[in-house]
């Protein structure tokens, strides 16, 4: 089936997450959809697939226009969607969750559908057990239950979000050769990915998204360092850097193995320096905030030590990493960094030092005053925190950081604002180095890890690379790294 | 400007839903066939029309202002302290129990009545802190164990009336036997009203006031409400906190629970906690968690309670008439904030 996309706009709040996206995509061929974390891919796919509606734009399959309200109504127009994370009911049999979203009458034909199941498990070699419980499959299987369940519904418009996340080799294998057979058979799919060598050997043709638009097409042959260059914009110039005399170690890291459901690290080794900030760069869910909340003692490790001014800290309670100077800055900020409801003196009165008992209203509202000045927070004392812009949002939640504090860790220290508060917010950190603060922080933007680390560290499919000198690597460079080019195996 | 644009709307839906709750409990008078002019008027009759009434009204007004004011703690700190009723009855057997050992020794009335008091604030302090911790470190929701201990409380009451503590010969219903008058709170003139529990109920209500107003402490357990994550990240022990907040609560239940034995009953009685702890959760939601509406909404409950008394005596009505009000009122109210916010949200 022929799909339309035209001018397809959304925003969400002030993030605008779709710049009237345009594209055509003929029966027939699998397009890979290419950007980095927050690029729109995701939001586009939504949008085709019901689940979010678009703020405006046509979407036009086999040249009909067609309205998509909710993810039904898409897959009665046949476009079937298999998100990041399967959306199945694990607790349930196979057979169950594949009749369980079909139309049909008060009782559902389970021997249909399981003849059907086995029907198309011919066609493409897999082999799940109707009977099985859907927890005891891998993520790999439930992955291809999800494929079948959208065939078996009908589905003529695949779409696939960060579909190789988690499942292993052979099964990214089958995957591909089951997308170019559904191809082949006049379907379409749409490949949505941030791994460049996936979607170069899959795809028929790639739209690389940037920050909301659609920023460039490629069509085979593909020349790496061209997609990397649209992935991430144009490289900057940097400025010299004076580099460390001697190394004053603050935090060290020692055979650090860190594991959740999805991915399993083994053997990071670091040691960061008084006054040194170390970037950590990776697509979103490689890891990285995982090692982030572990130096912070928010989530433990498996295996390795983290030891921060002499003292090892492993298995510590994050109060403890606190009290040895290790504070951690959270990316959500309205989630995690602050509280809504209260006001800004509020806040500052619950991040200092408590003296006495009863809360000395007035010199908290002369702090939090001196605080807005110098933070530039555009915002009165007594305003609740929700009602300040993102940057000013997060102008607070650094200048919430006490002084005394030497280990930041921080998630995304930047997202979301504008070129300007980012530029600020860094010279305020680096003020801080300068004091002898150590920075560790998160971010997917290459630009500002680049400029502003003097190391990075990069994350990709459950491994780390070697420290990189920031001031000698390039952007491109990067890129390919954060896309698993070079990654030592 | 738009700030007290929007405190003048939201005083209008509360007017609106006080309105409509009268609405809604007129038309279930009329259903039955009353007049509801003629039943408020009674019941306005029957809360004020002299000394006797109102001290009845104060009687019942302080077990309830000390309820409620335990809940606005634990509601401070994002809690539903279901359990409440539980920690009323676990306080009054506490106090029992301390007074009946020390009953029959030397120790002056006083003492006795004192350590009644501290025992009480213990017992709802403990049987909060057993909600607390099922929930802070057992991951039991607080509304299921609270309501699982209300249960256990309750068969723990009536198997002290019929099994240990009951009376000489049969246990019955009425309850245990009940103390010497030396052990009772003294009484203003013939009423029920004791000054002292009356004194007691103004204290709880201004202490928890200045807490949660003025004091880091409160502070803190506002952010953990608000915002666990946040108050975490922030240096907050987060479920310390969240124990704190059961366990404070559970001491002014205690402490009503206390104020019912020495004060009103002199005994153990099956219903010990008379329905104030689900009565001091509407009154907290009513007052949108702030304290300094507490003590008046209290009081409107506690004058609704007394006077629809005169409803069976005077119209041959049942006086279960209060609670509808009551409830219809919370319910308009929260649905009147609810459609308060749609419209702002709108606009």
């Amino acid at each position: 089936m022929k799909v339309e996309l035209q001018q397809i706009d959304k925003h969400f709040g002030s993030v605008h997450a779709n710049d009237h996206i345009t594209m055509t995509i003929p029966a027939g061929t699998i397009q890979g959809i290419l950007g980095e974390n927050g690029a729109g891919k995701s939001t586009l796919m939504k949008i085709l697939s019901g689940f979010i509606q678009a703020d405006s734009g046509v979407i036009k399959l086999d040249g009909k226009k067609v309205v998509i309200h909710t993810p039904d109504q898409a897959i009665h127009h046949g476009i079937g969607m298999l998100h990041q994370d399967p959306l199945d009911f694990p607790p349930m049999r196979v057979v169950d969750n594949l009749v369980v979203g079909s139309p049909g009458g008060l009782v559902p034909n389970k021997k249909e559908a399981i003849a059907a199941l086995k029907k198309l498990q011919e066609r493409f070699g897999f082999q799940i057990d109707p009977d099985a419980y859907v927890e005891t499959l891998t993520v790999g299987e439930r992955q291809q239950l999800e494929i079948l369940r959208l065939l078996w519904l009908g589905a003529r418009v695949l779409i696939l979000d960060e579909p190789t996340t988690g499942i292993s080799a052979s099964q990214r294998l089958k995957l591909f050769d089951t997308l170019r057979k559904l191809a082949a058979d006049g379907m379409t799919v749409i490949f949505v990915s941030h791994k460049l060598e996936e979607v170069e050997v899959l795809c028929h043709r790639i739209a690389v998204f940037q920050r909301g638009r659609m920023v460039g097409e490629a069509k085979p042959p593909y020349v790496t360092t061209k997609l990397v260059e649209m992935m991430f914009g144009k490289a900057i110039t940097l400025d010299e850097r004076a580099p460390c005399a001697t190394c004053d170690p603050v935090l060290k890291v020692e055979h650090l193995e860190v594991e959740d459901t999805r991915l399993h690290i083994c053997d990071i080794n670091l040691e960061v320096c008084r006054g040194e900030v170390i970037g950590l760069a990776g697509m979103e869910g490689s890891g990285q905030r995982m090692f982030l909340r572990t130096l912070a003692g928010l989530t433990r490790p498996v295996g390795g030590k983290v030891i921060v001014h002499d003292k090892t800290l492993t298995g510590k309670t994050y109060a403890s990493f606190r009290k040895a100077g290790v504070t951690y800055v959270p990316a959500s900020r309205l989630e995690e960094g602050l509280i809504s409801g209260l006001s800004l003196t509020e806040h500052f009165i619950l991040a200092r030092e408590q003296k006495g008992f009863i809360i000395n209203r007035d010199a908290a509202v002369k702090e939090t005053e001196e605080n807005i000045d110098q933070f530039f927070i555009r915002g009165k004392p007594e305003t609740h925190v929700e009602a300040l812009s993102g940057g000013n949002q997060q102008r607070a939640l650094l200048a919430l950081q006490r002084q005394d504090v030497d280990v930041l860790l921080i998630e995304h220290p930047t997202r979301g604002l504008d070129i300007e508060s980012s530029i600020w917010i860094w010279s305020k950190l680096k003020a801080r180095c300068q004091l002898g603060a150590t920075i560790v922080f998160i971010s997917s933007d290459l630009e500002e890890l680049l400029h502003y680390s003097d190391r990075i560290l990069v994350f990709f499919g459950g491994k780390v690379s070697e420290p990189l000198d920031a001031g000698t690597t390039t952007v491109d460079q990067l890129g390919q790294l954060i896309g698993g080019l070079g990654m030592k195996s | 400007m738009p700030k007290t644009s929007s405190r003048w709307l939201g005083l209008l839906f509360q007017v609106g839903a006080v309105l409509l709750a009268l609405l809604f409990t007129s038309i279930i008078l009329l259903l039955v066939g009353a007049k509801p002019f003629q039943a408020y008027e009674r019941i306005i009759y029957g809360a004020f029309s002299d000394m006797g009434h109102i001290s009845d009204v104060l009687v019942v007004w302080v077990p309830l202002v000390l309820v409620s004011a335990g809940l606005l703690i634990t509601y401070s700190t994002g809690l539903w302290n279901i359990g409440i009723e539980g920690q009323i009855a676990l306080g009054a057997i506490f106090t029992v129990w301390a007074m009946r050992l020390l009953q029959d020794s030397s120790i002056p009335p006083v003492l006795i009545i004192l350590v009644g008091f501290l025992a009480g604030m213990l017992g709802g302090a403990l049987w909060a802190a057993l909600a607390g911790a099922l929930r802070v470190f057992g991951g039991v929701n607080e509304i299921f164990g609270g309501l699982g201990l209300n249960f256990v409380s309750t068969a723990l009451t009536i198997w002290l009336i019929f099994g240990p503590w009951k009376r000489p010969g049969v246990g019955s219903m009425s309850g245990t036997v009940p103390f010497d008058t030396s052990l009772w709170l003294p009484m203003v003139g013939g009423s029920r009203l004791s000054l002292w529990s009356l004194g007691l109920g103004i204290l709880g209500i201004v202490v928890v006031y200045f807490i949660l107003q003025g004091t880091y402490f409160g502070l803190r357990l506002k952010a953990v409400g608000k915002n666990p994550r946040a108050a975490f990240l922030m240096g907050i022990p987060t479920s310390s906190y969240m124990m704190l907040a059961f366990i404070l609560c559970g001491v002014f239940a205690g402490l009503a629970g206390a104020v019912q034995v020495t004060g009103v009953y002199h005994r153990l009685i099956p219903s010990i906690s008379s329905g104030y702890g689900f009565l001091g959760m509407l009154v907290a939601m009513l007052v949108n968690y702030q304290a300094i509406g507490a003590p008046f909404v209290a009081f409107l409950f506690a004058a609704l309670n007394i006077g629809s008394i005169q409803l069976p005596i005077d119209l041959k009505l049942d006086s279960t008439l209060s609670g509808v009000l009551q409830g219809a009122l919370v319910l308009f109210v929260l649905l009147m904030d609810g459609v308060r916010r749609r419209v702002l949200h709108k606009k």
